[in-house]
């Protein structure tokens, strides 16, 4: 049988290469570092349309990442009541608009933050209303509108 | 006989079965201390049951076995390896641990139930192997063993412990004359040596008489005679006599119970 | 015709006594695996068999896989443009379905076949008997330690096998085939979900090794002892081990991803 010593040496380079591997599933392929928004505050926006919006998209402020979708609900007008963690680090002032935005031409929806202007912030619990959000495009409304303009277009 | 201070061994009134094949009915055998037991019996007799009853490894449908005054298949789990630990036990293949040399096949039982430091281990070993004459083959594997060595290391692991009886299953089957006789000399001088209790099961009539100090014939689930070996082998029994001189034909008859003859050859429908 | 009935019923009192048995034997297995606390070293042993020896061909087989998925992937992607997806859809499909699967079928053919036969052979020389009259409990001392060498390697060698897997579609599609590097990765960290995805397929191979080994140890401990009877008994781990892994995979799926 083999040494005892130079069989604990590779049952032990197994383990450590076997565990590496997860680690780098887990956190490189995974996303489970990046996830974590660590402490947040949870606020809520209030969409007519939500596309394919998904929990767990991320929220942008000028590209950067602030923030995650953690739920989606129904409220009581049948809109679509979108749950959202941001880190506590980033501020959003009252008036930003919340806008659902694709990553490229196909890739997935996420939510966009344009930045307001009062020196008010969100805090936890808040709730921005209709108004201050932009559904997201769904391209047969944005085709049907195209052929609307177009046909006004020709009428005048 | 009956004296529980000279019997290590008394087996009462056991009955068992294999499936629906009776194996024992009623049988009942003492195995004195301190002396040399042969149990006889042809193949397929149950004499392996025997050790394996006694060993706690089956369990009778009636009946009870006593091993040191302790009623063997009423005892715990942990009485039971207990007792094990006092009772070796030499398996006809040697039953040696195919992943382990010579040496740690003998260690194994000590270093399985004893917490002795390696240098202790190693004075242990070496002192049986050299009771067995193999101390030069420590470093060999069991698939570097010849037959007879290999049963001499199960010897060897099988007295480490120092128990208080080795049980020999087929010590001598298969064996050359040379390593006949070297395993018949070691069960008379181990016993002696060790002052222990041997129990010897096989069916090599006259190896078994050469050594033993009480003999037993077991057949169609019952001891057909006993005694001491020199009694055995001038008994008048027809039974005790086929056996004992390895006749052919006897109350054993020659031939497995069939249909007539006339009737299997000549009424045989294809 | 009464004789074809009776045969059935034969088979299903033999199959239902059959799993009573192998049930029991779990039950003795765990409980032998508790005294292993104080004996790592046996454990250890059984690692290095079981997990060791089988490290080679998970990673080989591993880069194949993921290379050929590297190749179809890119393929059947750019019919619609969307070959940036490629690193998301190689990290998809191996964290939730090849990797478990494959490496638990490989785990089968290497490690379970030898642990069937090596039991089977040591019932049939007479060694498991000679442990137990030598009062050493042979499921403490030969079964629990395989077992928990079995249910530890597997999901490792599950995860080893998944990532070469993403490294060996990585080394076709972006190294060869020119998928830009940031895109590849960026579009699978960003669609890999830990919990959806690396997780599920976590469970799986835990699940995996723990029914694998199993079947191996039981069909090794019941195999008749004989050569046939354990050459049998192998070719049984391997047959009834793969039914299971893909019979188990098609139910965990059905659970963790069917949304029912």
């Amino acid at each position: 049988m083999l040494n005892r010593k130079v069989m604990e040496f590779w049952v032990g380079m197994f383990v450590v290469v076997a565990l590496l591997s997860l680690v780098f599933l887990a956190f490189k392929v995974g996303n489970l570092g990046t996830s974590d928004v660590g402490k947040s505050y949870q606020i809520k926006a209030v969409f007519g349309n939500i596309g394919q919006l998904k929990p767990k998209a991320p929220v942008k402020q000028s590209g950067v990442l602030i923030g995650r979708v953690t739920a989606i609900t129904l409220n009581g007008d049948y809109k679509a009541e979108v749950h959202i963690e941001i880190n506590e680090n980033f501020k959003i002032p009252v008036d930003s608009k919340l806008s659902i935005r694709t990553a490229g031409l196909l890739g997935s929806q996420y939510i966009a933050v344009h930045t307001g202007v009062i020196d008010d912030f969100l805090v936890n619990g808040d709730v921005v209303d209709e108004a201050n959000t932009q559904s997201a495009m769904v391209l047969e409304d944005l085709i049907g509108r195209f052929f609307v303009n177009k046909a006004d277009e020709a009428s005048k | 006989m009956t004296n529980n201070k000279t019997d290590l061994v008394r087996i009462e009134d056991i009955a068992f079965k294999r499936g629906e094949r009776s194996v024992f009915a009623n049988l009942s055998l003492l195995i004195p201390r301190g002396k040399v037991t042969a149990i006889l019996g042809s193949s397929g007799a149950g004499k392996t049951t025997i050790l394996n009853l006694i060993g706690g490894r089956i369990a009778p449908e009636a009946g009870h076995v006593y091993v040191d005054n302790q009623d063997v298949h009423q005892l715990s789990t942990n009485g039971l390896y207990a007792l094990r630990k006092r009772m070796g036990m030499l398996f006809q293949s040697g039953a040696l641990l195919t992943d382990l040399n010579v040496f740690d096949n003998v260690a194994f039982p000590v270093r399985e139930h004893t917490r002795l430091p390696e240098s202790l281990i190693r004075h242990l070993v070496l002192l049986k192997l050299e009771l067995v004459g193999l101390r030069g083959a420590r470093g060999l594997m069991p698939s570097e063993l010849s037959g007879g060595m290999a049963r001499r290391v199960a010897l060897a692991r099988a007295i480490v412990l120092d128990p208080m009886m080795v049980m020999y299953d087929e010590p001598f089957a298969g064996l050359d004359p040379i390593s006949m006789g070297v395993i018949v000399k070691l069960i008379r001088e181990l016993n002696d040596v060790l002052s222990m209790t041997s129990v010897i099961v096989t069916h090599d009539v006259h190896e078994a008489c050469s050594i033993a100090d009480y003999v037993y014939l077991v057949g169609n689930g019952k001891v057909i005679a006993e005694g001491d070996a020199e009694t055995m082998l001038n008994a008048d029994t027809a039974e005790v006599k086929q056996f004992m001189s390895g006749l052919p034909d006897g109350p054993v008859p020659f031939h497995y119970p069939a249909k007539d003859l006339s009737d299997d050859f000549m009424k045989a429908k294809l | 015709m009464t004789r074809y009935i009776s045969l059935v019923g034969r088979k299903a009192i033999g199959t239902v006594e059959r799993s009573g048995r192998a049930g029991l034997f779990l039950y003795d297995v765990l409980a032998g695996c508790m005294p292993l606390m104080r004996r790592p070293g046996l454990v250890v042993q059984q690692l290095y068999m079981i997990g060791v020896l089988s490290f080679i061909i998970i990673v080989v087989s591993g880069l194949f896989v993921g290379m050929v998925l590297g190749f179809q992937g890119y393929n059947i992607l750019r019919d619609y443009g969307t070959e940036s997806a490629l690193g998301l859809m190689a990290a998809k499909t191996l964290t939730r379905e090849l990797g478990p699967v494959v490496a638990a079928l490989l785990f089968t053919g290497r490690a379970c076949s030898a642990l069937t036969a090596e039991i089977g052979l040591m019932k049939a020389t007479e060694q498991l008997a000679s442990m137990e009259m030598m009062a050493v409990n042979p499921f403490m001392r030969v079964l629990a330690p395989r077992f928990l060498a079995g249910f530890i390697a597997m999901p490792l060698l599950a995860g080893l096998f998944t990532a070469v897997g993403i490294f060996g579609a990585h080394l076709i599609g972006v190294e060869l085939l020119g998928v830009d590097v940031g895109v590849f990765w960026n579009q699978m960290q960003s669609g890999t979900d830990f919990y959806d995805d690396i997780l599920n397929g976590f469970i799986k191979s835990v699940v995996f090794g723990v029914v694998v080994t199993w079947i191996a140890l039981f069909e090794g401990y019941e195999a008749v002892p004989t050569s046939a009877g354990v050459s049998q008994a192998t070719t049984r781990t391997v047959v009834y081990a793969s039914l299971a892994i893909l019979g188990l995979d098609f139910i965990m799926t059905a659970l963790m991803f069917g949304e029912i």
